[in-house]
This record gives structure tokens, sequence and C-alpha cells, in this order.
């Protein structure tokens, strides 16, 4: 997922010839205070022209509690964006009005209320308290994310590259996506020279569940992309367990070994999940 | 007339004589030999111990007889931190010496002060591979009577050989020289590396100058130019501007549009058919072009792959591939920064070539020849693949035909890098401006929107749909982006010629017309 500044009509505009999963259009934090205005009225605009190729378009709207926050929502919603990210979600409560307002917007403009979905960010301790019932309670709320920066400013420490202060957020944030069968988008990695930094903490979300990861600049991507991408060796193996399962299934074997390691049902829906990641059919 | 191309060029200009018309790229190598007779070299004798050295860069030049109507060349191997080209044309302009023809290899910004020579009839006439900045938009707007020759480095050499480049006196910097004239550019405090462009203005000109910042004791080592063609020999105290000459190493950018585009281009390449062990290869010097380098190493790294020879301007990230054994040897007829002159000098795989060996079309076979695959850059490239790397958007003179053609005429694979628009200006066009190289030795354009081949090499478009990479038929993509920037509107000209583009074999691809101004 990149983050554009929601300002920058260049780089919106260039956003998705990079190979992005999502592009993120940001009108919080990357945009100053005197450039919200303008800034809104570029991302409109932006959308309804600009060929964003096979990426997914989110928009991060400004926190209600700010000047911005309703202005924003109602430019944006009407465009139905693949998603819009809410920042700072801190309770389901806040989320239900929020999806209150929205819904008020859709129905003004004859919308669905099934099509845009929400990502809720987590980046407050509270919001990391309360996560699993933000996760859980909302079919809009496809996607929850970790808010790096802001988590640590609101705990009162410093981000480290170790990622150690924000670990626990890190992995209840992961529980609870699971629970809720929804996706899971890890922080931001903020030095874009330090490609082996990015890659260690790519793998490191990757291995604790993370099914994505932000970036801040293009040339982030391929890192990403190389990390999650199964590789052949992978996609060799699963397609062979689940070959074999069906094969055994028909024969009413439940649990069969291959190589001499035994297969049951989670190594084989591991399997099934990798080979849909790498779009590979089992034929 | 009509060229190949479709353009209108005319049969004869004054003070230029006779033109050809283009006919193909290869048209006139398939005859065996060039029609055109070749001048001799010029035979000079010295007595024995008899000196070269000249006071000063001024004594030299009285003594080359110095004459209204001369030619004078230079090599751009300081890039952009000469001195000496603008303090030649200085020395002469006081003299008062007319009508010079100025035959550099290539012209940059740092010639901007010999404007007002162009103005006032010091210098009527120019060859050159490249023109830009300040004289290039002059000469757009036609401050010149004759039109200026653009030309490759190939096509130069056979310019000298052909006397169309009579050269009167070559002033050739060195970074390190003796007494005697041997003279190389790999070592001193200004080296430069090679210094292979020059090599044919020492062998051809009535007289040749050395000058150089570091006089060496007797003999120069290595000879890249030797004493039996140099008349006279200046020590000065500079040659140019060290920090423009050649620093350091050369980056990778930073630019993630520049980075897209060359992971895309070494995708092309790695699935291209050519990728394969013992492959030549050729990349420019800066943005897209340099990072697919980055890219293709990573590749022949995981692929275990190792090539035969890079080739070419030659960066600090060629020779680490060298050192890094992915590739046998460097060819090097222009080097663009420090750690480029140290490898020259020490290893003993990367060899100094002269451009007659680089890319002259009529001999037994220049190394262009051998590249199997090259990189190249554009202002412009047409759908039908023409490409533009001698006028800008605006209609200027801005950039240099250099080797793109040579290079591109002898690759198996030509891989053209370029970003579908820059600022609101489209890059692929119905018709460029200025053709300097012809769609038919272009391959594939790669940019951030999508890959298109040129519809004569199916094979490789069939190799690259079944890597699954993003292919788009060139109209298509041509309407997509016009849809994103508009269409600029056509810029106006007169009638007049300020410009003539040679082609490698002499022919001419295209003209220059005069810039109208607004």
């Amino acid at each position: 997922m990149l983050y554009i500044p929601g300002n920058n009509p260049a780089m919106i505009q260039q956003g998705g010839v990079y190979g992005a999963d999502s592009i993120l259009l940001d009108l919080e934090d990357a945009v100053a205070l005197n450039q919200k205005d303008a800034a809104r009225a570029l991302v409109r605009n932006m959308i309804k022209v600009t060929d964003f190729y096979d990426a997914e378009v989110c928009v991060r709207v400004n926190h209600l509690s700010t000047p911005f926050g309703l202005a924003d929502l109602e430019e944006i919603v009407p465009l139905q964006p693949s998603a819009i990210r809410y920042p700072k979600t801190e309770s389901p409560e806040e989320v239900a009005d929020l999806l209150t307002i929205i819904e008020k917007i859709e129905d003004r403009h004859g919308l669905p209320h099934n099509k845009m979905t929400l990502h809720a960010m987590i980046e407050t301790a509270m919001g990391v308290q309360n996560v699993f019932n933000i996760a859980s309670k909302f079919a809009r709320v496809d996607a929850i994310t970790i808010g790096g920066q802001d988590l640590t400013a609101d705990m009162n420490i410093i981000y480290t590259s170790d990622g150690a202060g924000i670990d626990f957020a890190r992995k209840r944030i992961v529980m609870a996506a699971k629970a809720s069968h929804i996706d899971v988008i890890d922080t931001v990695f903020p030095d874009v020279n330090d490609e082996e930094g990015l890659r260690k903490e790519t793998e490191y979300a990757k291995k604790i569940g993370f099914t994505g990861k932000a970036v801040i600049n293009p040339r982030q991507i391929d890192v990403i992309h190389e990390v999650y991408t199964p590789t052949e060796e992978e996609i060799r193996k699963a397609y062979r367990i689940v070959k074999e399962f069906r094969a055994n299934s028909a024969a009413g074997i439940g649990v069969f070994a291959i190589d001499g390691k035994m297969i049951d049902a989670p190594i084989v829906a591991r399997a099934e999940y990798l080979l849909r990641l790498a779009n590979v059919k089992v034929v | 007339m009509l060229n190949s191309l479709g353009r209108e060029i005319p049969e004869y200009i004054e003070g230029i004589g006779k033109l050809e018309p283009f006919q193909g790229a290869l048209t006139k190598l398939r005859k065996g030999w060039m029609d055109e007779p070749t001048i001799p070299a010029p035979n000079k004798a010295y007595l024995p111990h008899q000196s070269k050295l000249c006071k000063t860069l001024e004594e030299a030049i009285v003594r080359s007889n110095p004459h209204n109507g001369m030619t004078v060349s230079f090599h751009h191997h300081l890039r952009n931190g000469d001195i000496l080209l603008v303090q030649t044309l200085t020395i002469l302009h006081n003299m008062g010496i007319r009508e010079i023809t100025l035959a550099s290899s290539s012209l940059n910004e740092c010639h901007d002060p010999i404007l007002p020579y162009l103005k006032d009839g010091t210098v009527t006439r120019i060859f050159s591979s490249g023109i830009r900045s300040q004289l290039g938009h002059a000469i757009a707007l036609g401050v010149l009577d004759t039109p200026v020759v653009i030309h490759s480095h190939g096509g130069r050499v056979r310019s000298i050989h052909t006397g169309k480049i009579q050269i009167d006196l070559a002033v050739i910097p060195a970074s390190a020289a003796d007494c005697e004239g041997n003279a190389t550019g790999s070592h001193g405090k200004s080296a430069f590396g090679s210094i292979g462009y020059a090599v044919i203005d020492a062998r051809y000109a009535k007289q040749v100058i050395v000058v150089t910042d570091n006089l060496v004791d007797f003999p120069c080592i290595p000879l890249s130019i030797s004493q039996n063609f140099i008349d006279h020999v200046v020590l000065v105290d500079s040659i140019g501007d060290a920090s423009k000459i050649a620093t350091g190493t050369t980056r990778i950018t930073n630019s993630p549009m520049d980075l897209r585009i060359a992971k895309l281009a070494a995708d092309v390449i790695e699935h291209s058919g050519f990728f394969v062990p013992g492959f030549a290869f050729q990349v420019g010097a800066g943005g897209a072009s340099l990072a697919v380098a980055k890219f293709i190493r990573e590749k022949m790294k995981t692929k275990g792959l190792k090539g035969s020879f890079m080739l070419g301007g030659i960066t600090s990230y060629c020779v680490d591939m060298l050192n890094d054994g992915l590739f046998e040897t460097i060819f090097d007829v222009q080097s663009f920064d420090a750690v480029v002159s140290n490898s020259l000098l020490n290893n003993r795989r990367h060899i100094e070539i002269p451009a007659a060996l680089y890319a002259n079309p009529f001999n037994c076979g220049c190394i262009t020849n051998k590249i199997d695959v090259v990189v190249l850059g554009a202002l412009e490239i047409d759908v039908d693949f023409n490409v533009n790397v001698i006028t800008g958007s605006e209609g200027k003179i801005r950039g240099a035909s250099g080797g793109h053609s040579d290079t591109a005429s002898g690759a198996k694979l030509t891989v053209v890098v370029c970003p579908s628009f820059r600022g609101r200006i489209p890059i692929i066009k119905k018709r460029v401006h200025t053709i300097v190289t012809p769609g038919e030795t272009v391959h594939v354009l790669v940019t951030e929107r999508g890959i298109c081949v040129n519809p004569a090499f199916k094979e490789l478009e069939d190799n690259l749909r079944r890597a699954g990479l993003n292919i788009k038929e060139i109209h298509d993509l041509e309407i997509e982006v016009d849809k994103i920037t508009g269409i600029p509107a056509p810029l106006e000209y007169t009638d007049k010629i300020v410009g003539i583009v040679e082609y490698r074999d002499g022919t001419i691809i295209d003209v220059i017309h005069q810039l109208k101004e607004k």
C-alpha cells in the first residue's frame, strides 16, 4: 500500500505505475493544515480522471474530531473509492458513528452501503486495547492497520528500528484481524534508503501474520513484493500437497504423508492460501 | 527529396555540399565497402631532438599556422569541466581569425562563452555529436548561416576519413603527457579516463597540440595518444574544472520513476532471449539507463550468468561488474568517473579503445557490431520507434546523437528507456521532431506505463508476453499518454535549415529547421 500525499498532483498521477497493490491518497498527516482544503479538492478531482491501473484506491481522511473530517467524507464518499482509511480509531462506538455518517452520505447520493469498505487505523494505546471489537463488529471493516509513529508518540516512547515498543501492539492487532478474518497491514518503514532494514522488518511482519505493508516511497514496493511473493519451490510444494490431498480425499483418506511428513487439514489450508496468493489453480 | 523515413532532405546546402538521403540502417554497409574516397592522413617530419614544448597555448597556436577558414577540433572527454575549447577560440578570435569550422566531438554547457564568436563570424560552421544549453538555443534560432552538422561518434570518424571534416588544428587536452606528446587521460590530477574520441583527430589533423597540466617524464605511459602524431606540447596550470571532469563514483539514481523503468527494462532483457552466457552489454551513464545495470547485475548474480564485455561510456558501476567477475572485459571509449580512470590504468581487462574501433561503420568490424543488448535514452520516440535525442520539446538543440544510432544499429536488442511524459509533455509522438536513430534499429520501448515492442520483432514480443510483462501496442500507449497530458500545440518553424543530422553512414536522416522566435 503506497502512501501518496493528497496535495501532490504529480505523485498522484503516477501512483498507479509502480506496481503497488493499493494506493493510499492521504488527506491527513501528509498534508499541512493550510493545504487541507486544496488537497481534498485535488484528490476528489484526481480520483475521477486518473487511471491507477490495477491498484485499489483508498483515501485516508482526517479524524472527525478535526475541522476537516466531515468535509473529507462529504467529498470522498460519493466517489466510492475502494476504501476509506480512518485514522486513530479507538473504539467500536467511534466506528459506528463514522459508518452512520458515511451511510447518510451514500443515501443522499443513491449509493449502496456494501461497496466501499473501511480500514481502521490503530494508532493509540486505547485503539490497541479495543482492536478486536473494532475489527470484528462491522462487515464494512475489511482491514485494520497499525500506525507505528503515532502509536509510539501516544505511548510516550521513541520509535526504534527494532520495533520493540510496538511489538505487543503489532501482535495484538494481528490476532484481532485473524480472529475477524480480515486483512492486517503493517506500518511504514521510515528510512527509504535502508533496503536491508526494510526487508528485515517486512520479513518479520510476514512471519507474525501481517498480510501486507504500507510504504512511503515507491522504491520500497519491490522489496515488499519480494518478501510476500511465494517462491517457486513453495508453490510447487503447495501444489503437490493440495493435489495429493484431493486425490486422497476422493479415496476416503484424511491424513497422508509426503516425503515422510504428515499432511493434515491445517497444512492443506496453508497450502491452499499460498496458491491463492500465487494465483495458481490446481488441475 | 525524401529519404526512406519520409523526411524532406535538400539535395544541396551551401557550405555543406551535396546531401545523400538516408536509405536504411544497413543499406550502404551491405556493399562491403565505402564508396567515398578516403583522404590521406598528413605525414610530417621532425628533426632528431627537436623540442615540441611551447610555453603557452597561444605560442603553440601561432606555430600551428592559424588562418581564416580553418577547422579546429576538440574532444569532449573533459565533459562540462573543459576550459580549453573556449581558451583556444578566444586566442584565435583575438588573432583576428575568422570563419572557423568548429569540430568538437561534443559541446556542453561549459562552451556557452563562445556564443559571441558565432555571432561575430569567428565561428561559422560546426560539426559535433551534441550541442546544448545557450549554443543549442542560439543555433536553433538561426545564429549561423550554415547549418550545423550533427554526427554520431562512429560517423565522426567516417567524416574525418572522407574529408568531410578536414582538421587543420586539433587541440587535445590530456591529464598526463610527456615532452614528445605521448599522452593519456588515465592518470594525473585531472584524470578523465579514456581519450578514445581524440585518437582520430591526432592521426588526421594537420597540426596537433597536446595540452596538459601534468607534464611527466618521458615516456608517458600508457601511450593512449602517441608522439608520432603530435606537433606541439603545452604545459598549463589547469586543463579544466576537475570537479566537473570526473569525481568519485557514479551513483545510481534514487528517482522512483527511473528505478521503476529500469526494473521493467531489466525484466525485458532477462526474458528477451538475449540474456545468455557470454552476452555483451552497453548502458548509458545516467538516469534509468544506468539503473538498468543495477538490476541486470542482480539478475546475473542470481542466475550465475557471466557476460562477455561491456562497452561504451563506462561508469564505476561497470567497473564494479567487471571486478565482480560478471563480465570478462570492458572496452572503454569514454569514462565517467575517477574510479574508471584507476581501473583503466591498472586492469588489463579494461581496455581503452578509439572511436573508430568503437563505432565507425566503415571498417572490418567496430565493437558496436558485437553488442547483444544496449539500453538507450530518448528525448522523444514516435510510433514507428524513430528516436530523437537531439532536439527538445521546445525545439531547441539540447542533446547529443553520441553513440545512440551506432549502438542501436549494432545491437541484437536495443532497449529505449524513457518516461511516457516529462512535465506535461508526452514523449511518445506520432512523429518526432528530429530523427537521430531510425526505428528499424529499435526493438523495444520501456516506459513506466507499459512496454512496446517494435512489430518487426514478433519473436521478441512473444517472449516478453510469455513472461507476463505488460506489453502494449505503441499507438495505444500514445493515446493513453495524450489523454493525461493533452496534445501540445505544434512548434512553429521557418524554412531555413539550421542543422542536418547525419546517420552514421553519412546519409542524411533528418534536418532541423529554424525555430520561430516568440
